[in-house]
């Protein structure tokens, strides 16, 4: 656990009412515009016991420059939350900040003892001078028998691949077998940075598919991190517009009518809001827990918008 | 049977080819070649303090090696001057320190090539005995953490946020390498010190699918080199350890040509 102080006498958290699975997206507002919360000014609102990951009132400054400002987020079981912004917006500092590869400036990140994580960074870069075949690698991320190895490999698809060398794969196949790598783990969070990098479209919709399938499998909680502003995963339980502090938040559909989206990226990208249907595979009972249905997986609908 | 020098030679440069070999590769994987070099020169100030205060050699340069390995570690962690830059000044501040030192040494005979390109015939049983001992010292270390330091190795981030304990295992095999570069001085020499661990595991690469059998090659071709070398060593007068260095280069020269050539067609 990494703790930090909030400066006293700075206005209080933006509202972040992550608490509420809320119908409308909660906004933080603008910069100068933060809600003030309680006679001291200050008011962290506390870590979800429940989350898998908590943070509170993140802030990351790098030489000089800020980078993520009063950041709360929280990723619970079974719980897809989608990251979006532009570039440089920090989504990427986000996720490993809450991996614990950077450390927070400010601000509290509280993770579930043992944690178990799968992770797939933004973009992975095969070092040559290590003979690796895929296998090997998954292998690398838990110590799994063969049975396991081919269960992951057919699971994204890369059950071809096992014998190859890493270097040789191709940009899209070397994403899955990171994938399979984050699997092998029986993560309990699976952390992906922007993992349809340089996929196709129909490849998009695939790979969102397997991940909600998964999720739905295994009850892992996801943060995926994604660059387009456009195609959000319908699955999402919660998508966050991250613009170094969080511009809003909430279930997709709503998010893109929000004014604070429109104002980021454009109403031009808010008419153009895409969503990846899906038929619920899960609903939420009366504290916002999500609980899955126990009808096995289905298949996901097409591309809208 | 061969002289009792070959002999001790013949076994000092099969010994360090085989502690070479597994450390070597890493050095290769985490891309250290110019760090290993630094550590490698810094022990010239182990070579000119041993000699100023008539210490055991190799355990002054042990030292010394420990602790630059060390210094490096935290040096690495500031960001004011590039750290490959930092290595070059600091290995070549260590090869004038040595220099001078040995220039300064005017009591006894001091040949300072023997330093530089080491003296592989003028091996002792002593020095035998640090070879054993150090090398099965740091092979066991290196095998003890042989998973996750290529885990690490393949990917530090993923290692890390799979809740590897990064910084522990890095230290380790920093250790272990000053280990070693202390030993290989008074073998190969200080500037071909480096050249031993990264030849046989750069002419293994191409020949490799798995990274233990990359060990396994460099570990034959670090020890074909060394019975070569020795005998051209022997056979026209030249010197045992740039012999084997050549030897090396050969390997890996023939190694990687057909490499070049499919990538060429």
């Amino acid at each position: 656990m990494i703790e930090g102080r909030d400066v006293q006498g700075e206005a209080g958290l933006p509202t972040l009412a992550f608490e509420e699975r809320g119908h409308r997206p909660e906004c933080a507002g603008h910069e100068h515009d933060h809600h003030h919360h309680g006679p001291h000014g200050h008011a962290a609102v506390a870590h979800d016991p429940a989350a898998l990951v908590s943070a509170r009132g993140l802030e990351v400054t790098r030489s000089g420059r800020s980078i993520l400002q009063r950041v709360d987020i929280d990723i619970r079981p079974g719980e897809i939350v989608t990251v979006i912004g532009p570039n440089g917006a920090g989504k990427t500092t986000l996720a490993r900040t809450l991996l614990g590869l950077e450390r927070p400036d400010r601000g509290s990140i509280v993770r579930q003892p043992g944690l178990l994580i799968g992770y797939a960074p933004q973009r992975f870069e095969v070092d040559r001078a290590i003979p690796l075949t895929v296998e090997r690698f998954i292998r690398l991320g838990r110590r799994a028998d063969q049975p396991d190895i081919d269960r992951v490999l057919r699971q994204v698809g890369a059950e071809t691949l096992g014998d190859r060398q890493l270097c040789e794969l191709s940009g899209g196949e070397l994403q899955r077998v990171v994938l399979a790598r984050a699997l092998i783990r029986s993560p309990r969070l699976l952390v992906l940075d922007e993992p349809v990098r340089g996929v196709d479209f129909a490849g998009e919709a695939e790979l969102y598919n397997l991940i909600g399938r998964l999720r739905t499998e295994h009850g892992f909680g996801v943060l995926l991190v994604s660059h387009d502003l456009h195609v959000v995963m319908a699955q999402s339980d919660r998508v966050l517009c991250l613009n170094r502090h969080v511009c809003c938040s909430g279930v997709p559909e709503s998010v893109a009518q929000h004014p604070e989206y429109a104002r980021l990226f454009g109403p031009q990208a808010a008419r153009a809001f895409g969503l990846y249907h899906h038929h619920h595979d899960h609903r939420h009972d009366l504290a916002g827990e999500p609980m899955p249905e126990r009808s096995g997986p289905r298949r996901d609908g097409e591309p809208r918008g | 049977m061969p002289d009792p020098f070959l002999l001790r030679a013949l076994l000092a440069g099969l010994g360090l080819a085989v502690i070479a070999a597994p450390l070597g590769c890493f050095v290769v994987w985490r891309r250290m070649a110019y760090y290993g070099e630094t550590v490698a020169q810094a022990g010239l100030i182990g070579v000119a303090l041993g000699l100023a205060f008539s210490l055991n050699l190799t355990a002054s340069v042990l030292v010394v090696t420990l602790i630059i390995s060390l210094l490096l570690v935290l040096l690495s962690r500031q960001q004011v001057v590039p750290f490959d830059s930092l290595l070059g000044l600091l290995a070549h501040a260590a090869l004038a320190i040595g220099v001078i030192a040995a220039s300064l040494v005017r009591g006894q005979q001091i040949d300072l090539m023997a330093f530089l390109f080491g003296d592989i015939f003028a091996i002792t049983t002593s020095d035998l005995r640090w070879i054993m001992v150090g090398g099965t010292v740091a092979l066991a270390a290196l095998a003890f953490v042989w998973r996750p330091l290529l885990t690490l190795s393949v990917h530090e981030d993923l290692a890390a946020a799979e809740g590897l304990p990064i910084e522990r295992f890095k230290l380790v095999f920093v250790l272990v390498l000053a280990l070693v570069v202390a030993i290989a001085i008074k073998i190969v020499g200080a500037l071909l010190t480096i050249a031993f661990l990264i030849m046989p595991a750069a002419a293994a690469r191409p020949l490799s699918e798995t990274p233990e059998q990359m060990a396994m090659i460099a570990g034959i071709f670090g020890m074909l080199s060394v019975v070569l070398g020795l005998f051209v060593s022997v056979a026209f007068d030249t010197p045992g350890g740039p012999s084997i260095v050549l030897m090396l280069a050969l390997f890996f020269v023939v190694s990687i040509i057909p490499t070049v050539l499919r990538q060429r067609g």
